[in-house]
């Protein structure tokens, strides 16, 4: 692009030329209109956020039975609403960092067991109360007491005790763990007054914008939180409306009523994308559909019989025709380069001959039954069908058995030993491990009990060197790569979809939904 | 005591009994659920101190006898308790849903019924002419086609192409009388297509029927027009079966909407029952359920006493 066009472009941008005359010399010059256009909105970009205005989000996975407690936050809409008018401590940044929010720095011990993070000073609450050390402490007792219900128990189960020291709060850990400001980032950790013991649900907090009305499942509005300490929140008014039904979200945001939608679904993503006034954005997640067998249960406690299966899957084709090309293909472990120090693994690829060659090694001639739902992931009955296609063209036979969606988490999962399913991710590796795949796991679903596996896990918690921190992530996963119960094949892509009435958009942001749940604050109004 | 009154009073009664058996059966229907409540309700990772806090909460150890009564008594008193999942009082969240369900529902009637009446006025005036059949083909059609794909057809080319109406139909309180209709505009059509065909060929073979009469033909004969004769002698006469049809359609509007209320992203009864029932939210579902069966009840209890009323030889008895 030459000097002269970008220019022009930021005179349009300034309002010092109109948009047709920059349009009208720019085809002068020989642009095509998409490229002036395209110049347009990076300058527009370079020019900076534009203030005021409304954006309306049009969000599934809403429903009447919410709450507004963020300790309770289980979906898309609250994790949207609760960004609005509360704060975490610390967040991911967008390089995958961290960074701070009410916390103005902190710092841990040589041996990563005691964490001190001093407060920002100056922030009040939008009902005028200053924050203080004493409500990050009572705010992080209350996730983590013994009747919470709260989403970040998990999380909070590592901590041994929360201090206030001064204008420092100090955290005390049962074992050394590297990634605290990673677990203080959960988006159920808002800090508010008195811990929110008083009223949980007030949504009293700090974030930039005020909640005007609220209507669980349905609608809710806040306004611009005029005493904000940060420079978020370029809107003057932020409404969120709840459309859970697809087709009429897509139509919400074609039709204009909505500046902002999620979850295209990935069969249209392509036809909405064409309209001339919408731009789809899809980002690769943590996320990831899986076919889970247990490693204790025969057959599957042979682990030819398991590398038979995943070399008897064609991932590609999964990507293709389950995400619609809307994602990328997996590695039979969890981790992909979403997370932070990840290392690429040797891509496992479709191999026929290898995957009878392990079966025969293995001498099981006997059934294999996969069970599978609707719900346990979008388009989970296809991806069976389609893996019993690829295994049947290496000579083994998959018998698939479709369970009910009522009761599938309860009765099949986590129960059965082969089925479908599907895994959110985590904001850390140590976290997903932890979660799924520690012998003493909750939830740990593919039954796998290695103790080499167990001990790097807790030894790569305390270690403060990334490089080898790194290494022994990336040893982890290669032992799930090659003896694990985890089948994946594919990790989905947020797909979302914004109108040219908005701007400011950031691709490839890591986290959580919707630019990490911050579209609402960081995106604004075009002038 | 004129038959009339005695008619109404055994009508009014048989009603209020059906009801009560219903709530019986809500109950009981709720009892019989597999699984127990405290268990769904609190998950996998639920403590044996929490369920048991829970259950005393539920009064699930009582007696089911005491429970139904005590259940009942506040449901008469307008107290139908609190959800389990939000705690929130089911009466007052209740109350505001009910009600925009009723105002979709009413305003799509102030279309649907009058449109469906005078279709068929003009289908039996027309009779086995092009506009009877035109009439009878159109509304057959959009009958036949499920409500969803209706919607989504409307709403592409209303709302996306044309951009006449929005597609999503929010109302709050906010809003003014206009707003909000021009926000449900699109639901009352999808409402008005689907309960139209029913209406209206009721009404015509009703009216139809009728015009095999004696009276019809000396109406006829003492010269008055096709017209006249319809409305004059054939659809008073035609009264009773018509109303019973609109009051099917009306109970229809209020409890069968729950597909076009996700489809338009309308804040009514239907999505708050769906959401409580996936959750498994035993006193909502046993609210609304009641509420429904209200609705149901009361609407043909009209209709029957519509009937009644209509019966000249009960109103003149000799």
């Amino acid at each position: 692009m030459n000097r002269h066009m970008q220019y022009l472009a930021s005179q349009a941008v300034a309002g010092k030329l109109s948009r047709r005359d920059f349009l009208g010399k720019a085809a002068a010059l020989g642009f095509t209109a998409v490229s002036a256009n395209l110049l347009l909105s990076g300058a527009a970009k370079a020019a900076g956020p534009q203030k005021g205005g409304t954006i309306r989000l049009g969000l599934q996975g809403g429903s009447t039975t919410d709450s507004m407690d963020p300790a309770l936050v289980t979906n898309t809409v609250g994790l949207m609403v609760t960004r609005l008018w509360g704060e975490t401590l610390v967040e991911l940044a967008d390089d995958g960092g961290i960074e701070n929010k009410l916390a103005e720095s902190y710092e841990a011990s040589a041996d990563a067991k005691t964490w001190t993070f001093k407060m920002r000073p100056g922030v009040t609450y939008s009902n005028g109360q200053d924050v203080t050390a004493e409500d990050v402490v009572k705010t992080m007792e209350r996730h983590s007491g013994e009747d919470t219900k709260s989403g970040a128990l998990g999380i909070m189960r590592g901590i041994k005790d929360v201090r206030a020291d001064g204008d420092s709060v100090v955290f005390e850990l049962d074992s050394p763990n590297a990634d605290l400001p990673y677990l203080l980032a959960d988006y159920h950790l808002i800090i508010q007054p008195g811990g929110g013991n008083d009223d949980p649900a007030a949504a009293i907090g700090t974030g930039p914008y005020i909640m005007k009305s609220a209507d669980m499942g349905v609608r809710f509005v806040a306004e611009k939180n005029p005493n904000y300490w940060g420079d978020l929140g370029n809107a003057e008014t932020v409404e969120i409306i709840v459309i859970n039904d697809d087709t009429a979200r897509v139509a919400a945001l074609q039709s204009g009523q909505v500046d902002v939608i999620d979850r295209v679904p990935p069969r249209t993503a392509k036809l909405v994308d064409r309209a001339p006034n919408i731009s789809v954005h899809s980002t690769s997640a943590a996320g990831h559909y899986v076919f889970i067998m247990h490693c204790n249960t025969a057959p599957f406690d042979n682990n030819d019989v398991r590398m038979a299966l995943k070399y008897g899957i064609n991932r590609q084709e999964m990507v293709d025709k389950i995400l619609n090309g809307y994602g990328t293909v997996g590695n039979d472990t969890p981790i992909n380069a979403s997370y932070p120090m990840y290392t690429a693994l040797e891509q496992r690829a479709y191999d026929p001959d290898k995957a009878m060659h392990h079966l025969k090694k293995a001498g099981y001639d006997g059934e294999i039954l996969l069970r599978t739902s609707d719900n346990s992931f979008p388009g989970a009955p296809d991806a069976a069908a389609l893996f019993q296609q690829s295994l049947s063209s290496a000579g083994i036979k998959l018998d698939v058995k479709r369970e009910p969606n009522d009761g599938y988490w309860s009765e099949v999962w986590n129960n059965k030993p082969f089925c479908t399913s599907y895994w959110g991710g985590r904001p850390t590796q140590d976290q997903m491990f932890t979660t799924a795949y520690l012998s003493t796991a909750d939830w740990n679903d593919t039954r796998f009990n290695n103790e080499q596996f167990d001990q790097m896990l807790v030894a790569a918690r305390g270690e403060l060197d990334v490089a080898k921190r790194t290494q022994m992530y990336a040893d982890m996963s290669t032992i799930l790569r090659d003896e694990g119960g985890l089948i994946c094949p594919m990790f989905n892509d947020f797909v979302e979809a914004t109108t040219d009435k908005v701007d400011g958009w950031v691709e490839g942001v890591p986290g959580q939904v919707l630019m990490n749940g911050y579209a609402a604050s960081k995106l604004w109004v075009k002038a | 005591m004129s038959p009339v009154f005695k008619l109404l009073a055994q009508r009014i009664a048989l009603s209020l009994l059906l009801l009560l058996l219903i709530s019986v059966v809500i109950f009981a229907g709720t009892m019989v659920l597999p699984g127990d409540v405290a268990q769904s309700i609190l998950g996998q990772s639920a403590t044996p101190e929490a369920l048991a806090n829970l259950r005393a909460e539920l009064g699930v150890n009582d007696p089911p006898v005491q429970r139904y009564f005590a259940w009942l008594f506040g449901a008469i008193q307008g107290d139908l308790g609190t959800a389990l999942t939000s705690g929130q009082d089911i009466s007052e969240a209740l109350a505001s849903r009910f009600w925009n369900t009723l105002f979709l529902a009413f305003w799509a009637a102030v279309v649907a019924v009058p449109l469906a009446i005078f279709l068929g006025l003009l289908a039996v005036r027309f009779k086995d002419r092009w506009p009877d059949k035109l009439i009878s083909g159109v509304t057959l059609a959009s009958i036949s086609i499920p409500e969803f794909l209706i919607g989504y057809v409307l709403m592409y080319l209303i709302a996306v192409k044309l951009r006449w109406f929005p597609s999503v139909a929010m109302i709050n309180d906010s809003m003014s009388l206009f707003e909000k209709l021009n926000a449900i505009a699109l639901p009352i059509a999808v409402l008005t297509l689907v309960v139209l065909a029913h209406m209206m060929r009721m009404t015509r073979a009703a009216i139809l029927n009728v015009m095999q009469s004696a009276y019809i033909e000396t109406a006829e004969l003492k010269g008055l027009n096709a017209f006249q004769v319809i409305y004059r002698h054939a659809f008073p006469n035609a009264v009773a079966p018509i109303v019973n049809v609109v009051m099917l359609n009306l109970a229809y509007l209020v409890v069968g909407v729950v597909v076009i209320e996700v489809v338009f992203v309308y804040p009514g009864m239907g999505q708050y029952l769906v959401d409580h029932v996936s959750k498994r939210d035993v006193p909502v579902v046993q609210a609304c359920g009641l509420i429904f069966a209200a609705v149901y009840i009361g609407l043909n209890m009209i209709a029957d006493i519509v009937a009644i009323l209509s019966n000249p030889r009960l109103r003149h008895p000799k």
